[in-house]
């Protein structure tokens, strides 16, 4: 009682709280794994009720046509054919501008055709769907990279859609074959 | 009432760690607000893919998950894939009125800006997604996103 100043509380150290701080910080940046969506867009046609056959006149040499069956296995322009040459020959059909009389006339009239079983994978769906994709990312990439200098993605709305006018995807999906289920 | 010579000083007490500790709670909140809303009654493993985009606003995706029921479902509704809407099982019926209903959640100058993310798992076949694809169709949800991980990178 006498001697009141040396009882004063001491000041508890709080320099470590920023390190614990920082630990736990460290700890859920770590083990977070951020939920980022992330995948193939794609837009689909409208639907039309009675779909009646309507006669699309499409040069076949301007299709390329990709079937895959119930097993998973590619039929392309009546050859099978892995996933990994899908893109070069893509890239082959799209940007031929007629050089080949089997490919097509020019990019824009190029078109894909894809059509798969009921029994295909989804695995399988996405990779010959990216395969088709990274073909047209692909030419479109070379001609922005010669005409503006930059990647296709770096490129203003107006410069994007001039280059996908050039190379425009057209990919049609047909109805799927129901042969996966006779065994 | 008595002025105790010197004094018995309330001690201050530092608030050099307030900082720190809202700083810890706002990281604490910023991670797991990020974390799934709904929970997960199929499980799904996505395909592997290398051109994808990412999808921008979170409130204009709405998510389709498809693959087979966990193991804590599997007694109830087998192993075949199913379609999971929000929290709960659901029939390729059901999507048109799970769209609308999504659709009117969002004002009107956004709603045709609307994503459908397909959430499905590889090994899904495709029957059953050509079916949801049509019903989207139908009900008008022509964005989709068919939700994929990079390749090569860890999942």
């Amino acid at each position: 009682m006498a001697r009141k100043k040396e009882r004063e509380v001491p000041e508890i150290n709080a320099s470590s709280m920023a390190d614990i701080a920082f630990l736990l910080l460290i700890f859920f940046l770590v083990t977070t794994t951020m939920d980022i969506d992330k995948g193939i867009l794609v837009t689909l046609p409208p639907y039309v009720p009675n779909q009646e056959e309507i006669d699309v006149k499409i040069k076949q040499k301007n299709v390329l046509e990709i079937l895959v069956n119930a097993k998973d296995q590619l039929l392309v322009e009546g050859e099978i054919m892995d996933v990994k040459e899908l893109k070069e020959l893509a890239i082959k059909h799209v940007d031929n501008n007629g050089r080949d009389p089997d490919f097509s006339d020019s990019p824009q009239d190029a078109v894909v055709s894809l059509q798969n079983d009921k029994g295909t994978s989804y695995n399988r769906y996405i990779e010959v769907y990216n395969e088709v994709r990274a073909a047209y990312n692909d030419l479109r990439n070379k001609k922005s990279q010669s005409k503006f200098g930059v990647n296709y993605n770096d490129l203003s709305k107006d410069q994007q859609r001039e280059i996908r006018d050039i190379y425009p995807l057209k990919l049609s999906e047909a109805d799927p074959t129901d042969f996966g289920n006779e065994k | 009432m008595f002025r105790k010579k010197g004094g018995k000083k309330t001690p201050k007490i530092s608030t050099a760690s307030l900082p720190d500790i809202v700083f810890m709670l706002l990281f604490f909140f910023m991670v797991v607000t990020v974390m799934r809303e709904t929970e997960q009654l199929v499980n799904v493993k996505y395909p592997k893919a290398t051109e994808l985009q990412k999808l921008e606003k979170k409130s204009l995706v709405s998510s389709i998950y498809i693959g087979k029921p966990t193991p804590k479902y599997t007694e109830k509704f087998g192993t075949a894939p199913r379609i999971q809407l929000n929290d709960a099982f659901a029939d390729k019926e059901d999507i048109i009125s799970f769209i609308q209903d999504e659709r009117s959640q969002l004002d009107e100058k956004l709603q045709n800006k609307m994503t459908t993310s397909l959430k499905v798992d590889q090994d899904v076949k495709m029957g059953i997604i050509t079916d949801v694809k049509k019903e989207l169709r139908k009900a008008g949800a022509l964005k989709i996103n068919y939700s994929a991980v990079q390749r090569g990178g860890d999942n």
